[in-house]
Parts: structure tokens; C-alpha cells; sequence
């Protein structure tokens, strides 16, 4: 079963044109540049970076709300491209914004919010679109559903919109959900809570689920697999035991020995942090993106060419020049506190 | 946490606010020492009133305050009773200062970073001439890790973890006795934030400077916590040294927190807390945290007060 390709995409590249007096180009903000993985059914993947990495735009690329300059994706063996297209594909994909309260229309009660999509879709019969407007929210737990219906975004806690706002993704019954930090708006056990209902419904339904986060610590409850961005690039991808056991890539090294875990040894710690800060996406360093902050750099290799996927280990690809068989230098001692 | 010398105390301190539906009991008899060169967290979920904690430790009110008293002892002198003017002139930022949530994003956009660093000590007369304010101001962005020639870049140059640095310099540069910081790393990358904390610990040692640090994130606390406290709904249900916190919180509401925190090195079954917490206008009589407690017996319906367990303190009868 998870060996069904679900999502596919290729050389992806989402690039922001910047102009200036309007008409001048001055250059392009790389955001995505160059990304390629497969997402499988019924498998949650989670898509880890700091801000800045390019995540939140690869995210919004594979919704189809940014137009990617060069690449495909292609979901359920078809290329997603023209108009036409793009409506089916995102009645079969759901987005999970990251600020519940900004992503749902203040004027609109939770019964128009969710039937909005139904009628949009094509469902023309008020009754059964009443129907699976219950079958959902009994779904997120938003119940007794008849206190719910009439409300008003804002006489929901933080949440129940959060619930509500999975809810609206869930109403298509779609294949895939993309959820952008979907839990960092909210407290520590409200989180939980979230991120407990959408592994539900993802066992449930047989979801797939990217999840975008900058949280590492909330990935091993929740996916299968996770992708490591920096500068608008996928370094390094593992199933997440493996990641988190063995983490490969020097930056992924550095953040997780960044993490805190709720530890009182903490205060007597002093964590290693790479100096320097996350690359310009607009002039992007030379050769690898990480080269200039890396305790591993090697000088002649790392400035001169973007190192391609290495797979060290089998289903455990790592962009960097350390683990070229032909070339010098062995792995770093994994360091972890 | 009241073995030491009690360099910082907090006694009874209230602050409700005026609203249409009734007075919010935002700070509601919140007490707690600190001995000097220790810092203290303070952590609780959204709504608790850990903002208007700190800002009512600074008097800094809004003006529909219902109620403000209490006392805020520094080394000895309850500094609550002073005149508004006598406490801004001598105490506020002089000797207690704030780093406010989101402080990165409140500095002023129109003004060189280097100068609005500079401002507190030419406000308080601490320096003689700017010229010295300067000096000054060279000397701590140089301690927070801003380079020298930020000073005269505007904010809108500099990165997030590089605005952190230059308020959390802004509050360091008149060498107060104790710092509130609100939130400081909550908007901040991984990395940026373990580099924030290395440096809340560095000048906690070298310059003894007391911090009260007030934040949602228990993981992150733990970096510079040597006592920790926990709020629920305007009060502080327990205080205690932050390892024995950590090893072993007492409180069911801080249990219950604790179990919602998910760890990298470790796996556990998170759990997450039913039900909400009360408001803050009428809030239940008793323990308010009785509601979704799964501890609850009959005596939960009166108020329990501060009890005692080792040297630690609880506020739940199940520790009578």
C-alpha cells in the first residue's frame, strides 16, 4: 500500500522576480530552487527548515498558488498544468494555514465556511451538502454540530479554529493535505491535540500529508519520513528514526543539537551554534548553500559545486560533498547533546 | 526558592483589569523570591497572564486597571510604594528592566539601532556626554554578539536573532539588577535561539544580573532556568527549583503540561489537556484548575493556598 506514488515532483524551481521602479529586473529570490522527492499514499512527510529555507513556498507551489518556474509535479500520475487541471487537483488537495484565526473569513458562520466548497464544487443539493457538512465536524470533534454551525470564527477558542479550519480542508474528501505549521500558533497541549486528529484522519482516509514545520521535536510523533530545506533546497531526507538517530548533513547536525529537550542539565549546557546566518536567496552562495557556516567544509569541493544526492545509507539521501565515495574525507562524527 | 537572601520578591501582587463584562483577574495574588544571580521562568499557556505579570512588575499599566497592589521587594526596599515619578526616575530600566514580547519588532524603524540603544542612558543621565553613551553602547552589543558596525544600521538591516540582540542590549546597557524578558526567543529559528540562550547564560554568570523569564516554550526555559514557576489563570500553582521541576512537577496542571511537550531524544505518549481554561472575568471559585483535573475531589471547591512540600511550594490539596 505505501508503495503507490501519490505525488511526484521534479526539478521544482519557484522563483520571485524582483524589480525595481516597477520595470527594472534586478534579479530573482530563489525560494525553491531544485527540489525533487515523491510522496507515497497514505505516508506523512515532514518538510523541516528555519524561515527563510524556501518551505512555505514549496508548499504553496505544490497547492498550485504559486506558479513554479521550471519542474513538474505530478499527482496521481498526471501533470498538474493548465486552469482546468488546477481546479480538480485542489478539490483533491487541502491546505491547513498556519494562523487559524487569519484563515477564516470573519464574516462568514462555520456552516457557510465549510459549504462554501461543496457548492463550489459542484454539490447542488442543499441536503447532502448539510450532511457532510455534520459528517465533518463530527469528524474534528466539533460537536454538539448544531452549537457549532452558526458561529462566528471569533466565538471559537484557538483550537476549535484550528479543528474548523481542518474541517474546510477535509470537506472534498481529498487524497492529500498540506499542512503549514499548522500547530505553531497554538499551546503546547493544544498541539498535541491537533496533530493527534490529523494522524487520525490520516490512518482513517489513508492521507497523505506534508507537513511544513521548523519543529523537529513534533516530528517523531507524526511522520513517516522527514526533508531537510536550506536555501531553497532539500539536503538531506530519512525516514524519521533514521534522521533523528543519524543525521548526516552537518546543518541537520547543528539543529538537532540546537533542540532543547525540557531538561534542568540544559542550563549547564552550552549548545554548538554554526555562526553566521541563513543564506540570501537572492545571491545564494557559491557551490553548496551551507559551505560558509559548515565546521566541515573542504575548500576546492564545497564553494565550487552544489554537491548532488549522495545515498550513504539505502532510502537516506544527503546533498553534501562528504559522503562522495570517490572524493576525500570521511563522514563527521554525528554530534548530537 | 526562600532559603537565600530573597534579592527580588514578589508579594501578593494583583492586577485586574477594567473590561465591559467585569473586572479580568489577570494577575490574581501572584508571590515568589529570587535570590540574586538566579534566573527565574515563569511558564503557562497563552491567556494566563504571564504578560501582565511582567508588566506589572515594571508598572507598566494600561489605563483600564481595576486594581494594582501588592509589593515588589528589590534587596529590601518595597519599590511598589514609591511615587510614580520617584520609580521611574530610579528604578524602571534603571534597575528593573523589561525586553518585551516581540521586542525585535517594536524597536523604532526611523532610528539608528546604535542610538535607540543609547537612549536609556541618556534619558537616566548615566552617561555624561553621547559620546560616552556611545562608548557604552559599543561595549554591550559587543557582549550580545552585534557587530560594531551595526550601530548605525536601522532595524530593517538587521535579522531577526540581530534585533533580539539589540533590544536585549537596550535593556542591558544600564546594568539593571534584574531583567523581565517576555518571550524572547518564541519568533526566533532554532538556531537563532540557541544562540539567544548561550548568551542569557553567558551574562548570567559573568554579570550576576538576575532574569525572570516568562515563556510557553518548558524546553527552551530549561536552557537558563535555575527556579521555575508555573501559571494557570492569573495565579502561580507552583514553585520550585527548576530541577526538581523538571525531574518531578507536582502539580497536576504542570504535570499535565509537561506531558504535552514532545522531546527529540526521548519518545513518550504525549498527552494533551481537556477542556480550556476558566475566564478570567468570573473565574470558578476553588482551584481553578478543578475543571479539568483528573485529581479532582470534593475539597477542590475551596481555594487551596500555598502548601508546603520539601521546599517547594504547591498550590493544590492534594499535597495537604
Amino acid at each position: 500500500m505505501p508503495d503507490e506514488v501519490l505525488l511526484t515532483v521534479r526539478r521544482l524551481r519557484t522563483w520571485f522576480e524582483l524589480r525595481r521602479w516597477g520595470f527594472v529586473r534586478v534579479g530573482f529570490v530563489r525560494a525553491v530552487d531544485g527540489v525533487d522527492f515523491e510522496l507515497h499514499r497514505g505516508e506523512a512527510v515532514a518538510v523541516v527548515g528555519e524561515s527563510g529555507s524556501g518551505k512555505s513556498t514549496l508548499a504553496k507551489t505544490i497547492l498550485g498558488l504559486h506558479r513554479p518556474r521550471q519542474g513538474e509535479i505530478i499527482f496521481e500520475g498526471r501533470e498538474v498544468g493548465g486552469e482546468k487541471d488546477l481546479r480538480r487537483y485542489r478539490s483533491r488537495v487541502g491546505y491547513v494555514q498556519q494562523d487559524p484565526y487569519g484563515a477564516l473569513p470573519p464574516f462568514m458562520n462555520v456552516q457557510r465556511i465549510l459549504e462554501e466548497p461543496l457548492a463550489i464544487n459542484g454539490e447542488a443539493n442543499p441536503g447532502a451538502r448539510m450532511q457532510r457538512i455534520r459528517e465533518v465536524l463530527d469528524e474534528v470533534r466539533l460537536s454538539p454540530v448544531e452549537d457549532f454551525l452558526p458561529r462566528f470564527p471569533h466565538m471559537l477558542s484557538g483550537g476549535q479554529q484550528q479543528r474548523l479550519v481542518v474541517a474546510r480542508a477535509m470537506i472534498l474528501r481529498p487524497q492529500l493535505i498540506v499542512a503549514d505549521e499548522p500547530v505553531s500558533m497554538l499551546d503546547a497541549s493544544v498541539r498535541i491535540e491537533i496533530l493527534q486528529l490529523l494522524r487520525g484522519l490520516q490512518a482513517r482516509y489513508n492521507l497523505s500529508i506534508i507537513y511544513i514545520t521548523h519543529d523537529l521535536s513534533t516530528v517523531r510523533y507524526f511522520c513517516e519520513r522527514v526533508f531537510v530545506m536550506y536555501g531553497g533546497m532539500i539536503i538531506e531526507q530519512a525516514s524519521t528514526d533514521d534522521l533523528l538517530r543519524n543525521p548526516q548533513h552537518p546543518y541537520t547536525q547543528a539543529l538537532l543539537a540546537a533542540i532543547p529537550d525540557p531538561d534542568p542539565e540544559n542550563a549547564s549546557r552550552v549548545r554548538v551554534v554554526p555562526p553566521g546566518e541563513p543564506p540570501s536567496l537572492l545571491s545564494p552562495p557559491s557551490g553548496c548553500r551551507f559551505h560558509p557556516r559548515c565546521p566541515a567544509f573542504m575548500k576546492g569541493i564545497c564553494e565550487v559545486q552544489i554537491p548532488p544526492d549522495f545515498e550513504p545509507a539505502p532510502g537516506h539521501r544527503v546533498a553534501c560533498w562528504l559522503y562522495d565515495e570517490r572524493g576525500q574525507g570521511g563522514p563527521p562524527a554525528p554530534s548530537r547533546a | 526558592m526562600s532559603a537565600g537572601n530573597g534579592f527580588f520578591s514578589v508579594e501578593d501582587l494583583r492586577l485586574h483589569f477594567r473590561t465591559a463584562r467585569g473586572p479580568v483577574q489577570a494577575v490574581d495574588g501572584v508571590s515568589f523570591t529570587l535570590d540574586r544571580g538566579r534566573a527565574l521562568v515563569v511558564v503557562g499557556e497563552s491567556g494566563c497572564g504571564k504578560s501582565s505579570l511582567a508588566r506589572a512588575i515594571l508598572r507598566l499599566l494600561p489605563r483600564n486597571v481595576h486594581a494594582y497592589s501588592g509589593s515588589v521587594r528589590l534587596n529590601g526596599m518595597d519599590v511598589m510604594r514609591l511615587p510614580e515619578e520617584q520609580f521611574r526616575r530610579e528604578i524602571r530600566w534603571t534597575r528593573l528592566a523589561l525586553v518585551p514580547q516581540g521586542a525585535m519588532n517594536s524597536l523604532n524603524p526611523v532610528i539608528r539601532v546604535g542610538d535607540q540603544a543609547a537612549e536609556p542612558l541618556l534619558i537616566h543621565g548615566r552617561a555624561g556626554s553621547p559620546a560616552a553613551a556611545r562608548q557604552s553602547v559599543q561595549e554591550v552589543f559587543h557582549e550580545v554578539g552585534v557587530p560594531r558596525d551595526f550601530l548605525d544600521r536601522y532595524p530593517f538591516e538587521l535579522s531577526g536573532g540581530m534585533r533580539q540582540r539589540v533590544a536585549l542590549a537596550t535593556a542591558l546597557v544600564t546594568k539593571p539588577d534584574l531583567i523581565v524578558l517576555d518571550e524572547p526567543t518564541s519568533a526566533l529559528d532554532v538556531l537563532t535561539q540557541a544562540g539567544i540562550m548561550n548568551l542569557l547564560k553567558t551574562i548570567k554568570r559573568e554579570t550576576r544580573t538576575n532574569f525572570v523569564l516568562i515563556t510557553h516554550d518548558i524546553a527552551a526555559a530549561s536552557e537558563i532556568a535555575d527556579d521555575a514557576a508555573v501559571m494557570y489563570a492569573g495565579q502561580l500553582v507552583e514553585t520550585s527549583r527548576a530541577e526538581q521541576f523538571y525531574r518531578e512537577p507536582l502539580h497536576p496542571y504542570s504535570r499535565a503540561l509537561m506531558a504535552s511537550v514532545p522531546t527529540l531524544r526521548a519518545e513518550k505518549t504525549l498527552e494533551f489537556i481537556p477542556g480550556r481554561p476558566p475566564s478570567l472575568i468570573n473565574p470558578p471559585p476553588g482551584c481553578r484548575f478543578a475543571d479539568r483535573c483528573p485529581y479532582r475531589f470534593d475539597k477542590c471547591s475551596e481555594e487551596p493556598p500555598m502548601l508546603k512540600v520539601d521546599n517547594r511550594l504547591v498550590k493544590c490539596w492534594l499535597y495537604r
